[in-house]
């Protein structure tokens, strides 16, 4: 079996289609709409356009916006008819991301509330 | 020969998931490209534990400096577009080096690595001016988990330029063949995931810190 | 000029390290020379030390840690030695402060240099062959990870000579762990040989998780794998998740004690147990990357010695995939005692009782797989059946211990002592010995020794139990664990039976090293001839003894599940059509340089000699850049030359 033959329906983020004209739009509607979720955040955070105890949960919800355009404009997932691999392992990191900020955050609050002089 | 049984390699599961082609091992290029997003997320969980401590310590500023003190959010600004604009710049600069046009692949690519390096002026020049102060990583458990974070970011983002140049230098060296198309494919993918740490870094780091 | 490197580093007035280290070097230095006078050089620098073949390297980790073995059960029978006199009053023959170096040492080493090489060597070995492909996705890779961890492991070693070891137990807590309560050496030695290996270890998980979910046989889709292989895959996607954050949480220990930050200093708003929260967020997941691959070692030996497939493949792997999940979900059960309040202690509570349920499922596929099967109880079928009994007791040990209101109670205690080591004995040592056995004649050509093999179970069950039996009551009773000297007579007897039950697992590794010697000796009468010794089901079988470089010539189609048993079934040979031209990875001494100048840079960051640490640092660079250069990598083997090895092969069968 030759080593080099290219699995056309097997994709890995990053891994570029043919054609030229979608991949530049691709990479320019991305920038811009990571330009307008970035200068979002900045206003959000420094403006009194969102209700103080939201900032947060806005903030938030923006970068993981922004890092999905990132994912689907500069990395490509999820498009090739075989990337299951890519997003499955993505969906992986994620989870163990989550579990190991969250569950310490968590814990620890727990913990301090608990154990720390006051 | 066949065995006619129950076919016993078919994935129970719905929807064609984990339906695998079993065709043999993939190209060199999809089992390359593959190792590295896997690394990658590998160096995500290693960011994630540094993004817990940050969380857990960064109210522990030991009567220091606090975050609203320090954080000036204008050069944040400017450093967070520099490095989104590098990352699209990468980009058009890998579409090139895919279609083998060198002059775009160069000037995309130098593109890049200048506005890295603004993004790294600026960080140094912020932790210089903390270290200044009386801010330095030493001072408090804040300071310490602020410092290592966006510091260990910096650190791969230096790493970075560096294998940028080197990779540069196989190109003009060896010329736009397979594996230096791949490394470079790898390359691109460090420097997305460096932007998407960096999302994490401003919005959780400098614009929470800064308003509270 | 040499840091805080000095002529004190070496225990002159400590005669038990001195006259260990002056052993030790007269074993090295007999071997060094050996080998030199004898003419090995070229043979072991080309066929060894630059090799990229997922065999080699996987009989050379194995072979690590079967050495470190030695080394970590030397501390063993240290410890048990001294808890067995030095009762009441009686000092004992060991100061606390090597006692405590001792049992820091042998945790260290048994879990990431025996262990971990042990279950990597055997994945190494086994899964290309299995997957029928012809190595791993990246060989290259494969030989410097392998390298790294050898690194690892000679800088624990050095400790023992020069300077000394950590006395903080081996999971390296603060605030102990800091500058300000282990000024010296020691815990660096800890960090820093940690590190090197770690950062190995996670290029074998990038390099097999890549291997196995890209790289299979024509044919093999995932339901026709080996359990062994979706055991590989679980291990190695944990080790890709787990060890960053060990490195993290390492990383943020030495810039504690190198540049004076807080993580987690008493002072400057330091957290220490924000340590002990990341530590077992690793280390919860790590015994699973241990457990894993033994699991799926008896998941083969079951089947092939029972002479029947493996009862309900699915539900073994679902099993197997759902205790990779979970086991990101439990890690808070190591520190119950902290103080978190009822709520996170439930929650945990209640993960950890949940993760037996896909283990039992394995234990119940096992056994059905061996109700109404053929057993033919050779030495690794021993190992299962050992293994069996064995875990499950430890698994039911360790349920007891999820329950927080008794974690309370025996939370540091012999009883969590001997749970662990009822699970890891139990669990992969047996697992290693079991695969050590099962696929030795595939590595080399030829069958161990049965009777000496029965003789080293036996040996390692009962001194098994002899030695951790009586540490459960002991915990019950109230002893903890780590104890210099016993305060309470009354434990001595049981004390006894544990150091008994440490001297039969001594008799058990003397019967594996003669195991190994008389099966060297009387190789020829027990050549393997037709590549499967043992009725074998999966593809690795359908090779020669040892193979050829090349692992297949044409690679398998693969119909079904027991890829290699439907062959047999159905009649069919080796394909016999013209051979084609192979590409197979060059060797390089990529590994072993990076490697060699990773221990001249950690040994001078742990002697803070910064010029030396610099230029190690960027000798290894230099050879990251030198390896990432080269575009030609792999060299033909021509059809003929293939034709040739093939034909050779098909004349021994016949």
């Amino acid at each position: 079996m030759s080593a080099d033959h290219e699995q056309t329906f097997d994709r890995t983020p990053g891994v570029e289609e043919r054609e030229s004209t979608a991949s530049y739009l691709s990479y320019s509607v991305g920038l811009a709409l990571a330009v307008v979720a970035t200068g979002a955040s900045f206003i959000v955070s420094q403006t009194g356009l969102l209700w103080g105890p939201g900032i947060p949960v806005g903030l938030i919800v923006l970068a993981l916006a922004q890092i999905g355009v990132h994912l689907v404009f500069f990395l490509h997932l999820g498009s090739g008819s075989d990337s299951t691999n890519n997003i499955l392992a993505l969906a992986f990191g994620v989870l163990i991301v989550f579990l190991v900020i969250a569950g310490s955050v968590w814990i620890i609050a727990n913990l301090n509330s608990n154990m720390m002089p006051s | 020969m066949t065995i006619t049984t129950t076919d016993e390699g078919s994935s129970p599961l719905p929807f064609g998931l984990l339906r695998e082609h079993g065709d043999g091992p993939a190209s060199k290029r999809i089992v390359v490209a593959y190792g590295f997003w896997i690394f990658i997320l590998s160096d995500m969980v290693m960011f994630s534990a540094l993004f817990a401590a940050y969380a857990v310590l960064s109210g522990n500023s030991a009567g220091g400096p606090t975050a609203p003190e320090l954080f000036n959010l204008h050069n944040v600004f400017i450093e967070t577009m520099c490095l989104l604009l590098s990352s699209y710049t990468c980009g058009l600069g890998v579409l090139s080096a895919e279609r083998r046009q060198l002059m775009p692949f160069f000037v995309f690519t130098a593109f890049t690595f200048l506005l890295g390096s603004a993004f790294l002026i600026i960080e140094a020049r912020e932790f210089a001016g903390m270290i200044e102060k009386g801010a330095g990583p030493a001072r408090s458990a804040f300071l310490s988990s602020f410092f290592t974070l966006v510091g260990t970011h910096g650190a791969h983002v230096t790493a970075g330029l560096i294998a940028l140049v080197y990779l540069v230098v196989q190109v003009i060296v060896k010329g736009l063949q397979a594996a230096v198309l791949r490394r470079l494919l790898c390359w691109s993918l460090f420097w997305h995931a460096l932007d998407i740490v960096w999302v994490g870094v401003f919005t959780l780091v400098y614009l929470m810190g800064a308003s509270h | 000029m040499l840091g805080r490197l000095s002529w004190a580093a070496i225990p002159f007035n400590e005669p038990l390290p001195l006259i260990t280290a002056a052993a030790i070097a007269v074993v090295i230095a007999a071997v060094l020379f050996t080998v030199t006078v004898k003419g090995w050089w070229p043979y072991l620098w080309r066929e060894w030390l630059t090799s990229v073949d997922h065999k080699r390297i996987g009989v050379m980790y194995v072979v690590l840690g079967l050495v470190m073995l030695l080394r970590g059960f030397s501390d063993a029978i240290m410890m048990r030695t001294q808890q067995a006199i030095a009762i009441g009053g009686a000092p004992g023959y060991l100061p606390p402060d090597h006692y405590d170096q001792i049992f820091s040492a042998h945790g260290t080493i048994m879990i990431f240099f025996v262990a971990m090489p042990l279950v990597i060597g055997l994945m190494n070995f086994a899964v290309p062959l299995q997957l029928g492909v012809r190595d791993v996705a990246f060989p290259v890779l494969n030989s410097v990870s392998l390298w790294l961890t050898a690194t690892g492991a000679l800088l624990i070693n050095v400790s023992l000579v020069i300077g000394n070891f950590a006395r903080t137990g081996w999971m390296g807590y603060p605030p102990l762990s800091e500058l300000a309560f282990s000024p010296d050496v020691g815990v660096d030695y800890y960090l820093w040989s940690l590190q090197i290996s770690g950062l190995g270890t996670l290029l074998t998980g990038i390099n097999f998780v890549t291997t196995i979910l890209k790289m299979r046989a024509p044919g093999m889709t995932y339901f026709r794998m080996p359990v062994f292989c979706w055991t590989a895959l679980a291990a190695n996607l944990l080790i890709v998740a787990a060890f960053p954050v060990l490195t993290a949480t390492f990383v943020m220990l030495l810039l504690d004690r190198y540049l004076g930050m807080h993580f987690f200093t008493n002072d400057g708003g330091g957290n220490q147990m924000m340590y002990v929260n990341l530590f077992w967020a690793w280390g919860h997941p790590e015994v699973y990357i241990l457990i894993l691959p033994a699991f799926g070692v008896f998941s083969e030996v079951v089947a092939t010695f029972s002479g029947k497939g493996l009862f309900s493949y699915r539900s073994m792997v679902w099993a197997t995939l759902g205790i990779c999940i979970l086991s990101f979900m439990v890690w808070l059960h190591h520190f119950f005692t902290m103080g978190a309040g009822a709520n996170v202690n439930a929650f945990f509570g209640i993960m950890s009782s949940i993760i037996a349920v896909p283990t039992g499922v394995k234990v119940f596929n096992w056994l059905f797989t061996m109700f109404r099967g053929r057993i033919v109880f050779r030495t690794p079928m021993l190992f299962a059946v050992g293994f069996i009994v064995t875990f499950v007791i430890g698994g039911l040990t360790g349920v007891l211990l999820a329950v927080p209101p008794a974690d309370f109670v025996l939370h540091n205690s012999t009883f969590l002592v001997a749970h662990f080591h009822n699970v890891i004995i139990g669990g992969v040592v047996f697992g290693a010995l079991a695969g050590i056995n099962y696929w030795f004649p595939k590595a080399f050509g030829f069958t161990l020794n049965e009777r000496l093999g029965h003789a080293s179970f036996w040996c390692w069950l009962i001194g098994f139990y002899l030695a951790f039996m009586p540490l459960y009551a002991l915990g019950l009773m109230g002893m903890t664990r780590r104890l210099e000297h016993i305060p309470e007579p009354s434990w001595q007897p049981l004390l006894l039976v544990a150091e008994a039950g440490a001297i039969v697992i001594f008799c058990g590794i003397l019967c594996q090293i003669a195991q190994l010697y008389v099966s060297i000796r009387t190789r020829q009468q027990h050549r393997d001839l037709t590549g499967d010794p043992w009725n074998g089901r999966t593809l690795e079988w359908s090779t020669a003894s040892p193979p050829p470089a090349y692992n297949y010539a044409v690679l398998p189609r693969v119909e079904t599940v027991d890829a290699f048993w439907q062959m047999k079934r159905a009649g069919r040979r080796a394909a016999e059509h013209a051979h084609e031209a192979i590409e197979m990875p060059r060797n390089s001494p990529a590994g072993f340089i990076t490697a060699f100048f990773a221990v001249v840079m950690g040994f001078s960051l742990i002697w803070q000699i910064w010029w030396l640490a610099i230029l190690g640092f960027l000798a290894a660079a230099t050879m990251v850049l030198i390896a990432g250069w080269s575009t030609e990598r792999e060299y033909a083997i021509s059809a003929a030359e293939v034709a040739q090895m093939e034909g050779g092969r098909l004349e021994q069968r016949a």
